[in-house]
C-alpha cells in the first residue's frame, strides 16, 4: 500500500542514530557544521549529473535543486570557515534504481590542509565508527591498478578500440553495440560499472584513488614523472561493490576552474543536454584565494543499507520515490 | 514509429530488438558517481523464449513492437496449423508449430486460449491456466496409497504427462495447472 513507508520504523531508528554518530564524529574532531541553500541560482555542469529547475516564482530566472553543497561550501571555506562539514538533501534528475533514488542524503566535508590520503583516512575512520566495525584496514588501489587487475587493460593508455575490445572480451556488450562511440571516458565508465566496481570493496572496503586526468572534475591533476600520464587525485570508496563516497584533493585555480566549466557547458550542449549556468560565485571564490584544501562526499542512505544489510536504497527512505 | 525510453521499459514491455520482439524482464540502472548513465535489459525474445541482456545508455530508446494480445477460441488442428476464432467477431487464424510449443499438449477444442499477435501474425498461444482432461494411460497405484505422495507418470487425452498420485487411475478425470503443468485434484463428474 502506497502510503506507507518504504522504510520499517526500526530501519528510521537506526538511521537517526546515524546522523547522531557523525554529529558526534564531528564535533569531537572540531569539524563545524553548516547548512547552505538547497535552492541556487545555478547549478553543477557535469557533464553526467542532471539538475532538476524550478520555475523562479514573481517572473524570477529559473532556480536549481543541488545535485551536491559543494560550490556553497567552498565559498564559505573562502570566506574563512575552517574544516566543515553538511547533512544535505541533494537531487538528481533520472537516477532511480536499486542503489539510487532522485533524492538523498549525502553527507559532504571539507578538511583545509588535508591531502588527499589524509582525508582517506579520515573517512576509513568515520566508515568504521558508523557501520564497519570489526572490518580490517580498508584497501587501497589506483584506477589503473584496479582495471588492470580486473579488466586486464591499461585505463590509461588504451584507445578507445582497446576498451571496446576489453568490454566485448569480457563480455559486456555485444559485438554491434555502441557502435561509433570512441569516447575513452565513456568505455571506462561502462566497464568500470558493468565489470571493475562490482568487484571492489568485497572483503573490506576498498578506495580507489588517481583517476585519469579526463575524471578530474573538481580535484587538483598532478602532473606524471618523465613518461608516466598525469592523474587526477580523487577518489572513491567501495564497499561491497557499490559506490559510496567520492573526494578530491580541491582545485584552487579559478582560471582553471572556469576552463572546465565551459568545457563541461560546451560539451553538454554539443550532446543535446540542458545547459544550467555555473557557479561565478565560486569562481570569485577561487581567485579570492580557497585555502588547500581536500573534500568528499558521502551517501549516507547506502552506507545504512550496508550496514543493516537491506536489499534496496527503499528500505533506508521513510518514503522512496514512488510514494514520494 | 513509436519508441520507449530505458527510463519507461518495465517488465512485461514489449520491444523491437534487431528486428526481433521480446518482452522485458528486467531493468537494472548503473552510474557511477560522476560517469554515464547505463541501464543493463533483461529481455525474453518472444519467439523463441530467449532471455538475453543488453546494455544501453541511459535516455537511449528502442522501438516498440507492435504486440496484442487476444483471447480466442481453438477449434481444431488439421496436423500443420492450429485454427482459432475470435469469439466476438468469429474472424479466424491459423497458429503454426512454433506458435503452439507450449500449448498444443493441452488442448482438444473449444478452449479460450490467449494468442500473442505481432504485426498481425500469432506468435504465441497460450492456453488455459486450468484445463480439466482424462487420463488415457497410467500404470495401476500400488494399494493403500492415499497420499498423494510419490505419484507416477499419466498421459492426457491431449498427449499431455502429467504426475499424478498413485491412486489416480486411468480413465479419471484430472484438473492441471498448465503453468507448471502440476496435477491439482480429481475432477470426477
Amino acid at each position: 500500500m502506497s502510503w506507507r513507508p518504504s522504510a520499517t520504523i526500526e530501519t528510521l531508528k537506526a538511521r537517526a542514530e546515524q546522523n547522531g554518530s557523525v554529529r558526534a564524529f564531528f564535533a569531537a574532531r572540531g569539524v563545524l557544521e553548516v547548512e547552505t541553500p538547497i535552492l541556487s541560482a545555478h547549478a553543477t555542469v557535469d557533464r553526467h549529473i542532471d539538475s532538476f529547475s524550478t520555475a523562479g516564482g514573481n517572473g524570477g530566472d529559473a532556480q536549481w535543486l543541488q545535485t551536491s553543497p559543494e560550490f556553497a561550501m567552498k565559498r564559505l571555506l573562502a570566506a574563512g570557515s575552517g574544516a566543515i562539514y553538511q547533512i544535505a538533501r541533494v537531487f538528481r534528475v533520472e537516477e532511480l534504481g536499486r542503489h539510487h533514488n532522485t533524492e538523498f542524503s549525502m553527507l559532504e566535508w571539507y578538511r583545509p590542509g588535508y591531502s588527499m590520503f589524509d582525508l582517506m583516512d579520515e573517512v576509513e575512520a568515520l566508515v568504521r565508527t558508523l557501520a564497519a566495525t570489526g572490518v580490517g584496514s580498508f584497501e587501497r588501489l589506483s584506477y589503473r591498478q584496479a582495471f588492470q587487475r580486473h579488466a586486464g587493460v591499461d585505463a590509461f593508455t588504451a584507445e578507445g578500440d582497446e576498451l571496446r575490445d576489453a568490454a566485448l572480451r569480457l563480455g559486456l556488450i555485444g559485438a554491434g553495440d555502441f557502435a561509433g562511440e570512441t569516447e575513452r571516458d565513456f568505455w571506462l565508465d561502462l566497464i568500470m560499472s558493468l565489470h571493475v566496481s562490482p568487484r571492489l570493496g568485497q572483503a573490506t572496503p576498498s578506495f580507489l584513488h588517481d583517476f585519469p586526468a579526463s575524471m578530474a572534475a573538481l580535484s587538483r591533476v598532478r602532473n606524471g614523472q618523465g613518461d608516466e600520464p598525469a592523474v587526477a587525485e580523487r577518489f572513491e570508496l567501495f564497499w561491497h561493490g557499490l559506490e559510496l563516497a567520492n573526494g578530491f584533493h580541491e582545485l584552487t585555480d579559478a582560471d582553471e576552474q572556469r576552463r572546465r566549466f565551459e568545457a563541461d557547458q560546451a560539451w553538454r550542449r554539443g550532446h543535446g543536454k540542458v545547459v544550467p549556468p555555473y557557479d561565478a560565485h565560486l569562481i570569485d571564490a577561487l581567485a579570492q584565494g580557497l585555502p588547500d584544501c581536500s573534500g568528499v562526499a558521502l551517501g549516507l542512505d547506502r552506507l545504512l543499507m550496508l550496514k543493516l544489510g537491506l536489499p534496496e536504497l527503499a528500505a533506508t527512505l521513510a518514503f522512496d520515490r514512488s510514494r514520494a | 514509429m513509436a519508441t520507449v525510453s530505458t527510463n519507461e521499459m518495465k517488465s512485461g514491455t514489449k520491444v523491437l530488438v534487431d528486428g526481433e520482439p521480446y518482452s522485458v524482464v528486467d531493468n537494472e540502472y548503473r552510474k557511477p558517481g560522476k560517469g554515464q548513465a547505463t541501464n543493463t535489459i533483461k529481455i525474453r525474445n518472444l519467439k523463441n523464449g530467449r532471455v538475453l541482456e543488453k546494455t544501453l545508455k541511459s535516455g537511449d530508446s528502442w522501438e516498440v513492437a507492435d504486440i496484442e494480445e487476444t483471447d480466442m477460441q481453438f477449434l481444431y488442428s488439421d496436423g500443420e496449423f492450429w485454427h482459432f476464432m475470435n469469439p466476438a467477431s468469429f474472424e479466424q487464424v491459423q497458429a503454426g508449430e512454433t506458435a503452439m510449443i507450449d500449448a498444443a499438449k493441452w488442448l482438444k477444442g473449444e478452449e479460450s486460449c490467449k494468442v500473442l499477435f505481432w504485426n498481425g501474425v500469432p506468435l504465441s498461444v497460450t492456453a488455459p491456466n486450468y484445463v480439466i482432461l482424462a487420463i488415457t494411460e497410467t500404470d495401476p497405484g500400488l494399494r493403500g496409497d492415499t497420499s498423494g505422495g510419490g505419484g507416477k507418470p499419466a498421459t492426457l487425452e491431449t498427449g499431455a504427462i502429467v504426475r499424478v498420485p498413485l491412486f489416480v487411475q486411468q480413465g479419471e478425470i484430472v484438473k492441471v495447472d498448465t503453468r507448471t503443468g502440476e496435477y491439482l485434484g480429481r475432477a470426477n463428474k
